[in-house]
């Protein structure tokens, strides 16, 4: 196996406030390989966007790497100083964000926001960084690129302007991009020429994505492995194919059950009870345990950790092997 | 069966023009957005219709149209064979009120952050005049919280201390005060999490079931309308494109729009079917496409399709508004 290109081990990120410390990401480890796509997938709250700010460096203060820690080709980044966690972020980790107009400066031009990101991290003069910014707008599917460059987002759609977020992302063909759900603010028809658009070009470009998204459909269609959050806490890794069709969590069968499908008629869905719990309230044990309908005296008072289920790891008693008769 | 709603030709336009001054110095000219344009459909009583499409498409001018919070530009919306506009505006407003009620997508926007749920769900009791008394409107606001899953204590929280499930919840249990038969629910599930969208549509399914209500479903998400609709209509650019049940529409999906929509979505059982790849975006409302109005997108465009818009006209058992499909080329 070759060496991971990000390895996340440990991780714990807190917010302190007045009312004592949130505990916002609970022991988080994760790799992810040269060129793959990980899914990171929850429902809101989960912890699934913290998780990509803590790798790129992002985290919104007072929020902060408490324990564990990040590494990127091998080499620390979790504390790194703030310079040059800046010129690793674009260089070698590009972002995409879930709101294409927010994640662009609308006084600017989009060629004028491009080349400043291409110069800022390759020796290239205003020329060719023009023709670069160019070039990565046609990659991205943009139609007259040439004059639509001198043009500000405004005047861009929403899909549109998403591409030229995934075209900033790409400038410096940094090895690894964080798209925090990319697709969600679009519709569907669009949704589906962006997932399309951003596999492509991350294959071209040899990049790794990690896929923020609370979408189970999005990540079937891109990733090659997900991780499952719940509360802060992973509860299920592993190959997506073995993921959804034999989830070994309950929480992920339950998240599965609760999807209308295309292509079976159910009269009730699978329903979850209850909600996830807040950070404030985290039941002790298995953070699942009480709406877990295989809920166990053990699930009560003991925390799982990641356990080898089948095809995937999940944290859940189920599958822990030394208990089986 | 009998037709409980029924809409002929609805269409509103909204002015959206400069203000009089840049209109003057700037001679700019007056413009409208025709958000809703001639859409007819019928619901029958018990069941649901979904209306379907992307962001702009007027499906929840629609549902505000169907409740009276629009008045309509042009056309008519009949509940139980009352004209909606002109009942509203007389004396039987409050009776017809009644009869129909919203919900809204936003469960967070849509409840008053002042007012405890006993307030909230009580209101419609209190001023529809439906209980006598402080005991009763307890024991109707009770009853109410709890046909929706929730218990009497949650009367007196305030819409802050539920998550956004419990809100939605709240807003349904709202909407059923004054028993209504006819319920307009715009993306009632679209800001849910999937685990508690799943809690939201059971609970809608199982009081359609035991009070026998009519639905108009909005939503985006092609997966949740197939799950809780019988009859389906699509809309693009305010018109009503294709207009179905459940089943052929998505087992035989006839307009362009429709096909592309159902490709576009993500298969989660990674099937591997063929998709085609879909192009371009929902065009600028203010200057739509000439003739039909999906012809810049669609694959089997020809020049009649680019002059002439086509008519929503029966053609095998379903409603689709497009030439390739009335000529047999598609």
């Amino acid at each position: 196996m070759t060496a991971p290109l990000l390895e996340v081990k440990n991780l714990r990120v807190e917010f302190p406030s007045r009312h004592g410390t949130l505990l916002a990401l609970d022991d988080i480890s994760f790799t992810i390989a040269p060129g793959e796509i990980l899914g990171v997938v929850g429902e809101s709250g989960a912890g699934k966007s913290l998780t990509g700010a803590a790798i790129i460096g992002l985290l919104d203060p007072p929020g902060r790497v408490a324990g564990g820690e990040i590494r990127f080709e091998g080499r620390r980044i979790d504390n790194l100083p703030y310079e040059e966690m800046r010129k690793l972020r674009g260089r070698h980790i590009g972002a995409i964000f879930q709101d294409p107009l927010t994640s662009l400066n609308p006084l600017y031009t989009v060629g004028r926001q491009l080349t400043e990101t291409i110069r800022t991290h390759l020796p290239l003069n205003a020329t060719q960084a023009r023709e670069r910014a160019i070039g990565l707008l046609q990659e991205t599917g943009i139609s007259a690129a040439a004059e639509r460059i001198d043009q500000y987002p405004h005047q861009f759609s929403g899909g549109m302007r998403q591409r030229v977020v995934i075209a900033l992302a790409l400038a410096a063909n940094p090895k690894l991009i964080v798209a925090d759900e990319p697709t969600t603010a679009l519709d569907v028809s669009v949704q589906a020429q962006i997932i399309s658009l951003l596999k492509r070009l991350c294959r071209e470009h040899g990049a790794a994505v990690m896929l923020v998204t609370h979408d189970m459909g999005v990540i079937a269609e891109t990733c090659d492995r997900v991780a499952v959050m719940y509360a802060g806490r992973l509860a299920e890794i592993g190959p997506v194919q073995a993921v959804i069709h034999q989830p070994a969590h309950p929480y992920t069968a339950g998240l599965m059950g609760a999807i209308p499908a295309m292509d079976e008629d159910r009269e009730r869905l699978l329903q979850i009870d209850g909600a996830m719990p807040r950070l404030t309230a985290i039941p002790p044990g298995c953070a699942f345990n009480p709406r877990c309908p295989r809920v166990m005296d053990r699930c009560r008072s003991e925390r799982p950790e990641l356990l080898d289920a089948g095809a995937t790891r999940a944290a859940c008693w189920l599958h822990d092997v030394s208990l089986a008769p | 069966m009998s037709t409980l709603v029924e809409v002929r030709d609805l269409a509103k336009g909204f002015d959206v023009s400069a203000p009089w001054l840049n209109r003057v110095i700037e001679r700019r000219p007056r413009q409208w957005v025709h958000a809703v344009d001639g859409v007819s459909f019928s619901i029958e009583r018990g069941k649901t219709l979904a209306l379907v499409g992307e962001s702009g498409c007027g499906k929840s001018t629609v549902a505000r149209l169907l409740v009276g919070l629009y008045d309509p530009s042009a056309g008519e919306v009949l509940f139980d064979g009352q004209n909606i506009a002109r009942t509203l505006a007389s004396p039987q407003a409050l009776a017809l009120r009644r009869r129909m009620q919203m919900i809204f997508q936003d469960p967070y926007a849509s409840l008053n952050p002042r007012w405890t749920v006993r307030n909230i769900v009580g209101e419609p009791l209190t001023e529809h005049g439906l209980v006598r008394n402080d005991a009763e409107l307890k024991d109707r606001v009770v009853e109410l919280l709890r046909s929706v899953g929730l218990v009497a204590a949650d009367m007196e929280k305030f819409a802050h201390q539920f998550s956004g499930g419990q809100r939605q919840r709240v807003s349904i249990a709202r909407a059923l005060a004054t028993q209504p038969e006819f319920l307009v629910c715009d993306e009632p599930t679209s800001a849910l999490d999937v685990s508690v969208q799943a809690q939201v549509l059971n609970i809608m399914k199982d009081l359609q079931r035991s009070r026998g209500l009519t639905y108009l479903f909005i939503s985006h998400n092609l997966a949740v309308v197939r799950h809780v609709s019988d009859h389906v209509g699509v809309m693009y650019l305010g018109r009503v494109v294709e207009l179905a049940d459940k089943a052929s529409l998505f087992a035989t999906p006839r307009h362009p729009y429709t096909r592309m929509l159902l490709d576009a979505i993500p298969d989660i059982a990674m099937s591997g079917r063929a998709r085609t790849p879909v192009q371009g975006e929902v065009p600028n409302p203010l200057s739509p496409p000439t003739g039909c109005s999906f012809h810049p997108r669609c694959p089997h465009a020809n020049e009649r399709c680019r002059q002439e818009r086509p008519a929503l006209v029966e053609i095998r058992g379903v409603r689709v508004a497009c030439h390739a499909v009335e000529e047999g080329r598609l």
